[in-house]
C-alpha cells in the first residue's frame, strides 16, 4: 500500500459512516412513529430500567476512551500498549453486548418479544441494529489484534486502527442518541 | 434440509415454463460455448478477476444488456396482454402472472438495466475525465459489480425456482406482507435488491472518494467536466438514499421472517410508513439516474456545437440544487395518502421548484447550441430526441405536482406515461448518447452511424407511439396494472396503438443489436483515432482503446476543457519522460464474496438456515483473508510503458 491509499481509506470509511448514519436515522424515524403503538403491550416506561441502561452507557463510554488511548499509543508507536488497550476495549464491548442480550432475553422471557407490538418491533430493531454493529466491531477488533501481532504497527495497520476507532466512536454517538430518545424519553 | 424448497417450486404454467426454459437454455448455451472454445481460463484471468475500471464498466454494460432483454420481453407481454384482454377475452396471462410481470419489469429496468448502465458509464469515463489511473478502491469496485450481478442472478433465479413478487416494483405493504403474499416472490425481491444495493452503496462511496481525492494536479473542483460534477452529485445521493432502502427492505423482511409489526395491518403496524420510507429513497433514486444523463449531454452538446458549454457555473449550481431538493419532494408520490392540505402544498411547491434548476440546464444546452456550428452524428440526435421528449415529460410532471390534479391522475396510466417519458426520454436516451459517444474511446473503433440513426428514429417514433396513448388513456381514467378491461371503456384502440409502439421499439432494439454486430465486423475499417469527435475533455487525450494504466503521464490541468486547452497550446502528448506505474493486482475475491452473497440470498428466500450461516461464515473468512493480503499491487516499469506507448503511437 502506498501513502495515497492510506489517506483514501479513512476518508472513504468516514463516508461509509455517514451512510450508516442515514440507516440509523431511518430506524430512529421508524421508532419515533411507532413508539406509542404498544397495542395493549407494555410501554417503554414499564419495561426499561434506568440504572441498568446507565451502566451499559458508562461501559460503552469507557470503551470509547480506551480505544482513543489505543490510537494515541499507536501514534507514539507503542505496540504493546495498543494491544492491551484494544483488549480492554474488546472486553468492554463484550460486557456491553452481554448486558444488552440479557436485557432482551428478560423482555422475551416476560412475554414481551418483538412480535407483541409495533413499539417492541421497532425497539428491538433499533437497539439490536446498534448491538449488531458493536458485535461486528468486536469481531473486527479481534482480526486487527492478529494483524498487530503478526505485522506490528505498519502504516497499513495504523490506517485500519484509525477506521476501527472512527467506527467505535460513531457507535458511541449512536448509543447516546438511543440512550436519550429511547430510554430517557420513556422514563423521564 | 432445504427449508421451504421442494420440487413443487419448479412447476409452472405454460408461459412461465417458456421463460424457465429460456433462462436455463441461455445459461447452458453460455457454459457450453465456454467449454467449446476453451475460454474458462481467459474468462477468469481477463474478466472475472479484473480490477480495471474500464473492464468492470464493460461488464456492467453487458449485464445491463442481458437484463434489458428480459425487462423488454416483460414489457412486450404487458402491452400484448392489455391489447388483447378485452371483454370476454382474458388474454394469455392470468392476473397473478400479469402482476409478477409488471413487478419484474419495473424492478429489472430500474435496478438491473438503468443502474448498471449508469455505473458502467461512470467506470468507463470518470477516471479518464479526472486524469486518474483507476478508481480509489479497485477491489471494492470489482466486488460492487459482482454483488450487482448476484442480485440480477437472484431475480433470474426466481423465474426458474419459485415465483417473483406480484406487488408492484416497490412492494407496498400490506400486500407484500406474509399474510397476503405467503410465497417466496417478495423474498426474492427483497434479497435481490439488498445484495445489489450493497454493491451500489459501495460503488457510490468509491466514486465519491475517487472524484474528491484522485483528480490530476491542477484540476480544481470548478475545472471538472460537468459529467464528473453530475456523477459526484449522483453518488452523494446514492450514499444518502440507499441506506434508507436497505433499512426499509430490512424492516419488511423482519415483518415477514421474524413476525414483527412494522407495516402489518394489526398490532400497531403502519403501512404508510413504508410508503414514506421507500419514496424517501425512491425519489432521490430517479435523480441518481438522471443526473449522469444530464452530465453526458453537457459533454456532448459543446463538442457537437463546437463551442464551449454555456453557463458552466450555473450548471454546477443547478446540479447541487437538484441533489439537495431531491430529498424534499418524496411525498408527491402519494398526495392521496391524506396528509392534509398544508403538507401536500409544501411538497407540491417543492416539486414545482425542482423543475427550475432542471430548466436552467435545458436553457444552458440550448444556448450552447445557439450560434454554434452544430454537426449531427448519432449522440447529438439522441440529445435532440431527449430535449423534445424530456420537455413533454417534465411538463406532465409539473402538471401532476399540483395536488388537486394529482388526485385525478394518481395511479392512472397518465403517471405511467409520465415516468416512462422521464426514464426513457431522459435517462435511456442520455445513456445511449453516452455509449455511442464514448464507444470508440473504449473499444478503439466507432459504431456504425447509418444503423445508429435508424435505431434512433425508430426509438423516437416507437416511444411516442407507445406512450402518448397512455397519457390519453390516463386522462380517460384508465388505472395502471389492469390485466383485462371491459369493452364499454373504449380504451381498446389506444391500447392497440401502444402495443404497436412497443413493437416499433423492439425493431429499434434490433437495429441497435445489428449496429453493434456490424460495427464489430467492420472494426478494422472504422478504427477510431485518439480524438474521435474533436473532444474537449481529458479522455480524448488518451489512445483509443485506452491502455490499462489510462495515462502514461498524469496530465497537468490548466483550466476547464483541459484537453481543448492542451490542443490550443500544442502540448498534445509531447512528453516521453515515463515513470514506473503502480497498478492493483487482479483478484477473484470480489467474485467469490458475491457468489457467497448469492448463496446467502437464495438461502434466505427459501429459509435454508444452515446455508445462511455457512454463506455468512464464508463471506467473513473471505473479508479477513483479503485484509491480510499484502501483495495487492505490482509495478509496471517505465521501459514497459515506453514500449506500449511507442507501439500505440505508431498505430494512431
Amino acid at each position: 500500500m502506498n501513502e495515497h491509499t492510506n489517506d483514501r481509506v479513512p476518508f472513504g470509511f468516514w463516508v461509509y459512516l455517514m451512510s450508516d448514519c442515514v440507516l440509523f436515522a431511518a430506524l430512529f424515524a421508524t421508532y419515533a412513529v411507532l413508539r406509542g403503538e404498544t397495542f395493549g403491550g407494555p410501554s417503554g416506561a414499564e419495561l426499561f430500567s434506568l440504572p441498568f441502561v446507565l451502566a451499559e452507557t458508562i461501559i460503552l463510554l469507557v470503551s470509547s476512551a480506551t480505544i482513543g488511548l489505543a490510537m494515541l499509543a499507536a501514534h507514539h508507536k507503542k505496540k504493546k500498549e495498543v494491544i492491551i488497550l484494544l483488549l480492554a476495549t474488546f472486553a468492554l464491548g463484550c460486557a456491553f453486548l452481554a448486558m444488552e442480550v440479557s436485557e432482551f432475553a428478560q423482555f422475551v422471557r416476560e412475554g414481551h418479544g418483538w412480535q407483541q407490538s409495533a413499539f417492541l418491533s421497532s425497539f428491538f430493531t433499533l437497539v439490536g441494529t446498534h448491538g449488531l454493529h458493536i458485535f461486528l466491531g468486536s469481531l473486527w477488533m479481534l482480526v486487527l489484534l492478529f494483524h498487530l501481532l503478526y505485522k506490528g504497527l505498519t502504516p497499513g495497520t495504523r490506517s485500519k486502527l484509525m477506521c476501527l476507532t472512527l467506527f467505535w466512536h460513531f457507535l458511541d454517538i449512536v448509543w447516546i442518541f438511543i440512550f436519550t430518545f429511547v430510554y430517557l424519553f420513556a422514563l423521564l | 434440509m432445504f427449508g421451504k424448497l421442494t420440487l413443487e417450486a419448479l412447476k409452472h404454467g405454460l408461459v412461465e415454463t417458456i421463460g424457465q426454459l429460456v433462462v436455463l437454455g441461455s445459461a447452458s448455451a453460455v457454459i457450453i460455448a465456454l467449454f467449446y472454445f476453451k475460454r474458462w481460463r481467459w474468462l477468469w484471468d481477463e474478466w472475472i478477476t479484473t480490477v480495471d475500471a474500464k473492464r468492470i464498466g464493460i461488464m456492467y454494460i453487458l449485464l445491463s444488456l442481458a437484463m434489458v432483454a428480459r425487462g423488454f420481453i416483460d414489457a412486450l407481454m404487458l402491452r400484448g396482454q392489455q391489447a388483447v384482454a378485452v371483454g370476454d377475452n382474458v388474454g394469455f396471462l392470468n392476473g397473478e402472472h400479469f402482476s409478477q410481470i409488471f413487478t419484474a419489469h419495473g424492478v429489472i429496468m430500474i435496478f438491473f438495466v438503468a443502474m448498471p448502465l449508469m455505473f458502467g458509464l461512470l467506470n468507463l469515463v470518470v477516471p479518464l475525465q479526472i486524469g486518474a489511473r483507476d478508481v480509489a478502491f479497485p477491489f471494492l469496485n470489482s466486488m460492487s459489480f459482482w454483488l450487482t450481478a448476484a442480485g440480477a442472478m437472484l431475480i433470474n433465479c426466481s423465474l426458474v425456482v419459485g415465483q417473483f413478487a406480484a406487488t408492484g416494483w416497490l412492494g407496498y405493504p400490506p400486500l407484500s406482507e406474509l399474510q397476503y403474499s405467503p410465497g417466496v416472490g417478495v423474498d426474492y425481491y427483497i434479497w435481490a435488491l439488498q445484495i445489489a444495493g450493497v454493491g451500489t452503496l459501495l460503488s457510490g462511496i468509491n466514486f465519491l472518494v475517487t472524484i474528491i481525492k484522485m483528480r490530476a494536479p491542477g484540476m480544481k473542483l470548478m475545472r471538472m467536466p460537468i459529467f464528473v460534477w453530475t456523477s459526484l452529485g449522483s453518488m452523494a445521493l446514492v450514499i444518502f438514499a440507499f441506506p434508507i432502502l436497505t433499512a426499509t427492505l430490512a424492516l419488511l423482511s423482519l415483518d415477514r421472517t421474524m413476525g414483527m409489526h412494522f407495516f402489518t395491518t394489526d398490532l400497531g403496524g403502519n403501512a404508510m410508513m413504508y410508503v414514506n420510507l421507500i419514496w424517501a429513497w425512491g425519489h432521490p433514486e430517479v435523480y441518481i439516474l438522471i443526473l449522469p444523463a444530464f452530465g453526458i449531454f453537457s459533454e456532448i452538446v459543446p463538442v457537437f456545437a463546437q463551442k464551449k458549454l454555456f453557463g458552466y457555473v450555473s450548471m454546477v449550481i443547478a446540479t447541487l440544487l437538484i441533489v439537495v431538493m431531491s430529498f424534499l419532494v418524496w411525498l408527491h408520490h402519494f398526495f392521496t395518502m391524506g396528509a392534509g392540505a398544508d403538507v401536500n402544498a409544501f411538497f407540491g411547491i417543492a416539486t414545482m421548484a425542482i423543475a427550475i434548476p432542471t430548466g436552467v440546464k435545458v436553457f444552458n444546452w440550448l444556448f450552447t447550441m445557439f450560434r454554434g456550428r452544430i454537426v449531427f452524428p448519432t449522440p447529438m440526435l439522441w440529445f435532440l430526441g431527449f430535449i423534445t421528449t424530456f420537455m413533454l415529460g417534465g411538463m406532465s410532471g409539473v402538471l401532476m405536482s399540483v395536488p388537486g390534479v394529482d388526485f385525478q391522475f394518481h395511479n392512472s396510466l397518465f403517471l405511467v406515461a409520465h415516468f416512462h417519458n422521464m426514464i426513457i426520454g431522459g435517462v435511456l436516451f442520455g445513456f445511449f448518447a453516452g455509449l455511442t459517444y464514448w464507444f470508440p474511446k473504449i473499444f478503439g473503433f466507432t459504431l456504425n452511424e447509418r444503423l445508429g440513426k435508424w435505431a434512433f428514429w425508430l426509438w423516437l417514433v416507437g416511444f411516442c407511439t407507445a406512450f402518448i396513448p397512455l397519457y390519453i388513456l390516463g386522462i380517460m381514467g384508465m388505472t395502471r396494472r389492469l390485466s383485462s378491461i371491459g369493452t364499454s371503456t373504449e380504451w381498446h384502440s389506444l391500447l392497440v396503438v401502444a402495443a404497436i409502439g412497443a413493437c416499433i421499439i423492439a425493431l429499434a432494439l434490433a437495429f441497435q443489436a445489428l449496429q453493434l454486430i456490424v460495427s464489430i465486423i467492420q472494426r478494422h475499417h472504422n478504427v477510431a483515432p485518439r480524438d474521435s469527435w474533436n473532444g474537449r475533455t481529458l479522455e480524448w487525450s488518451t489512445p483509443s482503446p485506452v491502455p490499462f494504466y489510462n495515462f502514461a503521464i498524469i496530465p497537468r490541468i490548466a483550466g476547464r476543457d483541459a484537453f481543448w486547452i492542451m490542443k490550443q497550446a500544442g502540448l498534445n502528448h509531447a512528453s516521453t519522460q515515463y515513470e514506473d506505474i503502480v497498478m492493483p493486482k487482479n483478484t477473484g475475491m470480489g467474485f467469490i464474496i458475491a457468489a457467497c452473497s448469492f448463496a446467502f440470498g437464495f438461502a434466505m428466500v427459501w429459509h435454508i438456515w444452515w446455508l445462511v450461516v455457512l454463506a455468512l461464515l464464508a463471506i467473513f473468512i473471505c473479508v479477513v483473508a483479503r485484509s491480510f493480503g499484502e501483495d495487492i499491487e505490482y509495478t509496471v516499469p517505465a521501459a514497459e510503458i515506453a514500449r506500449i506507448e511507442h507501439g500505440l503511437r505508431k498505430l494512431v
